[in-house]
């Protein structure tokens, strides 16, 4: 079925870069496969949020009412800026992968940095929001109370549903960032230890490409959650 | 002359072959000589190795599901229920239905098998992310520690679908601990998946075009697709019970507003295309093994590469004929009813394409090839069967009896553990560089098919005279086909035990293999037995089709003159 040829397409210095892994035949190629593969797992990600996404969907057709008035008690000043701080995030996590691509060590550093403490002001707004639920018991499970959404009977328990898919929906997101906020602080690392260059920042890019999700998913989470029966 | 010269095989001394056909000695230094200890194994990123970790592991997983099923069939043989109670028997069913499901029948194929030969098949040194192939290990073997853990604290009873609200409300055992194993699990099902849908697309060797992989890569290649876009979303599900369990969120809880029927719309989502996660795999193996003792290329070869990929697509649009009786709208009803039709379609392809190969072939009949015909008779059964099940107005008659039992039981252990045996017995000679008896494994291979039957069939005829699934005790006229299949599954055990008992001897006492003993075409034979670490001392070069046999036979019957 084969004949043999030797291998060595690859340009010499290639072959010969630290950062090539044995069962490739060159950075590039390696690269490629990285990205496919950082796809990939995108989509299993668009999945894994899918079935909560489904959920919320048959119920805010089914308790619309419910949903409107529950939405409202989100805070949507705070969700705003949210909003703002992930965007503008993404934009530094971009400019860090721009910066790593031309091989600015000390740039590449300051961008994720900034996009560390971004994140961190995200999460720590998030907490603020949480808490305030907790303090007003709209918290599912025994002691939830909808008397401050004016919605009694069948309506208090959907809004307890809409505040279930609140905290699943926007839990799941913010778990996503607990793990996206310590895997930058290691690229930061590396790249401060002159681990990236032209050729090599792989990583730095992959992790971008992660982060832009973990960001997109909000831009749905935000209007599904906080904007609903705005116009009203 | 079409003398097969398989392992084992007695009989006249073979012709001597021609000096340019004998093979360089195998290389010294191979994957499994190439480093000892256990630190050799537990922190390798050789996909080689790795299949053998996952073959210990669903090994274990497959002997431990299947004492449930010897627990369950001894109950069985007797009308009342006087083995265990009712509650142990719910638990017993669940169980095995857990771990055979999720921790062998998905697994077994891909993760040992797809994982040891499609870097072979396509020439690669290794698959595209051999520290993720090794985590995934690590995860199945966590997934499986958790489900070990909720065994011997008691188990779980709500049978494996986990159906709500009985799940996350009424169920006093230990659902969270037997959710959160098959979560975890499932992410090494998910990393396997992406592993090799980046590996077919990156790394196939120069001149392997996608019309010249080998069936059993596309098949791996559909299978992956399920894996990537399916078990993410039973992962949300099943975490999503845990929550309801733990915090009442109320999603699933009826009286919270909540309905019980979006979890089996979920959890139907992944696991019916879990169905076809198990038996494309086995499709792929039963395609090599067919085409290798016909002596021919895959009839339609084209065809039914695209008919994995149809089973894949469409497998995901028929999750609703699991709730015809569940409220589901009449009119989803017959939408999903004409759907499972269309998805027996390609299925069909591929088993007229096995019978059309067979056709004016070279046929013999060693273990594999024993393998993929039983594979074709029970598929068809089971997959007729489903077309049955598929009908809205016979599904009424036999859901939730053992009419549906012996359906799957003929899809997944007559078709995908015999596809799983007959890819084990085809490949062990390049697995571990050993031939294993030939008629011991021969043997093995009648009684499995003729214990399969014993055990399975009478299961048809119970459940269409409406003996229901999942109960310990039953009337007094269903004794004798309980009995005849608890016998059955007598026999089938021991036919699995078998090539456990032989196959272990063979890799410590079995001839040595030589690289290509079939001979069967593919670069997996083109290099030696056991592999090197790097599966090629040279990269190679693919100038030919998949399957090849004709031109071979011709070019033997050119050199005799």
């Amino acid at each position: 079925m084969s004949s043999v040829a030797d291998t060595a397409h690859a340009p010499e210095a290639d072959r010969h870069h630290p950062d090539l892994v044995h069962h490739f035949e060159s950075l590039p190629a390696q690269k490629e496969a990285a990205t496919l593969g950082m796809w990939v797992f995108l989509v299993t990600e668009v999945m894994f949020f899918g079935g909560l996404f489904l959920a919320y969907t048959m119920y805010r057709n089914l308790y619309f009412h419910a949903f409107v008035q529950s939405s409202r008690h989100l805070n949507l000043t705070l969700g705003a800026v949210n909003t703002a701080v992930l965007i503008c995030s993404s934009l530094t996590m971009a400019m860090g992968v721009h910066s790593s691509a031309l091989g600015r060590r000390r740039a590449t550093v300051a961008w994720l940095l900034l996009t560390v403490a971004l994140g961190s002001v995200f999460l720590g707004i998030k907490a603020v929001e949480y808490k305030d639920k907790f303090d007003h018991h709209l918290v599912p499970g025994e002691r939830f109370q909808a008397e401050e959404l004016h919605l009694e009977g069948d309506e208090a328990r959907q809004a307890q549903i809409f505040y279930a898919l609140y905290f699943a929906m926007t839990g799941l997101h913010a778990t996503h960032m607990v793990i996206g906020v310590p895997i930058i602080l290691i690229l930061a690392w590396m790249a401060h230890r002159g681990r990236f260059s032209p050729e090599y920042h792989t990583p730095v890019e992959m992790t971008g490409l992660y982060w832009h999700f973990v960001d997109i998913i909000w831009i749905f989470l935000f209007p599904l959650l906080y904007l609903i029966g705005r116009h009203h | 002359m079409t003398t097969q010269i398989g392992p084992g095989e007695s009989g006249p001394p073979r012709p001597p072959v021609p000096p340019a056909l004998t093979e360089p000695p195998p290389p010294r230094v191979n994957y499994l000589n190439v480093a000892y200890g256990v630190k050799s194994w537990l922190l390798t990123t050789d996909h080689k190795r790795i299949a053998l970790l996952y073959l210990a592991g669903v090994t274990l997983m497959f002997f431990l599901g299947g004492s449930f099923a010897v627990l369950i069939r001894l109950e069985l043989v007797t009308p009342a229920g006087d083995l265990v109670q009712s509650e142990t028997y719910n638990k017993l069913f669940t169980m095995h239905g857990i771990i055979m499901v999720f921790f062998f029948l998905i697994p077994s194929i891909p993760a040992v098998l797809g994982n040891f030969l499609i870097p072979l098949m396509i020439g690669a040194r290794d698959l595209a992310f051999p520290r993720l192939n090794l985590a995934s290990w690590y995860i199945y073997m966590i997934g499986a520690a958790f489900t070990i853990y909720t065994l011997v604290s008691g188990g779980v009873d709500t049978g494996w679908t986990f159906y709500t609200p009985y799940s996350t409300t009424y169920s006093n055992t230990h659902v969270i601990a037997a959710g959160l194993g098959i979560f975890i699990t499932g992410f090494s099902s998910i990393l396997t998946g992406l592993n090799f849908i980046v590996t077919i697309h990156r790394m196939r060797a120069p001149g392997l075009t996608w019309f010249r992989l080998p069936l059993f890569v596309w098949a791996h290649y559909a299978t992956s697709l399920i894996f990537v876009l399916g078990t993410p979303v039973i992962a949300i599900t099943l975490l999503t019970v845990v929550l309801e369990r733990a915090l009442h969120l109320g999603i699933y809880d009826p009286r919270l507003g909540g309905d019980p029927v979006l979890f089996q719309h979920l959890f139907w989502f992944y696991s019916h295309p879990a169905v076809y996660i198990m038996i494309l795999p086995a499709m792929g193996v039963i395609s090599e093994v067919v085409a290798c003792f016909s002596r021919k290329r895959i009839f339609g070869y084209e065809v039914v590469a695209m008919s994995s990929l149809a089973i894949a697509v469409i497998g995901f649009f028929v999750w609703g004929h699991h709730m015809f009786i569940s409220g589901q709208s009449t009119y989803a009803g017959l939408v999903f009813s004409l759907l499972s039709f269309l998805v027996a379609i390609p299925s069909a392809i591929k088993v007229f394409n096995w019978t059309a190969t067979l056709y004016k072939g070279s046929v013999s009949y060693d273990t594999p090839m024993l393998y993929a015909i039983g594979f074709v008779g029970l598929f068809t059964i089971g997959g007729l069967t489903g077309i049955f099940l598929a009908a809205l107005g016979l599904d009424v008659h036999v859901t939730d009896t053992y009419f549906v039992v012996a359906h799957f039981h003929y899809i997944m252990v007559g078709g995908a553990i015999m596809g799983y045996l007959g890819g084990i017995h085809f490949w062990w000679p390049k697995i571990t560089g050993r031939l294993y008896p030939e008629m011991w494994a021969r043997v093995a291979a009648v009684i499995v098919f003729a214990g399969f039957n014993l055990t399975f069939f009478p299961q048809f005829i119970l459940g269409y005279l409406g003996m229901p699934r999942r109960y310990h005790a039953y009337p007094e006229e269903f004794q004798v086909l309980n009995v005849m299949s608890s016998a059955g599954a007598s026999i089938l055990g021991l036919g699995y035990l078998l090539p456990m008992i032989y196959l272990l001897w063979s890799m410590r006492y079995g001839p040595r293999a030589s690289a290509n003993p079939w001979p069967a075409k593919g670069l997996e034979w083109q290099t030696a037995s056991p592999p090197i670490t790097e599966n090629f001392e040279r990269q190679p070069v693919v100038t030919e089709e998949a399957y090849a046999y004709a031109s071979e036979e011709e070019a033997r019957v050119v050199e005799r003159g």
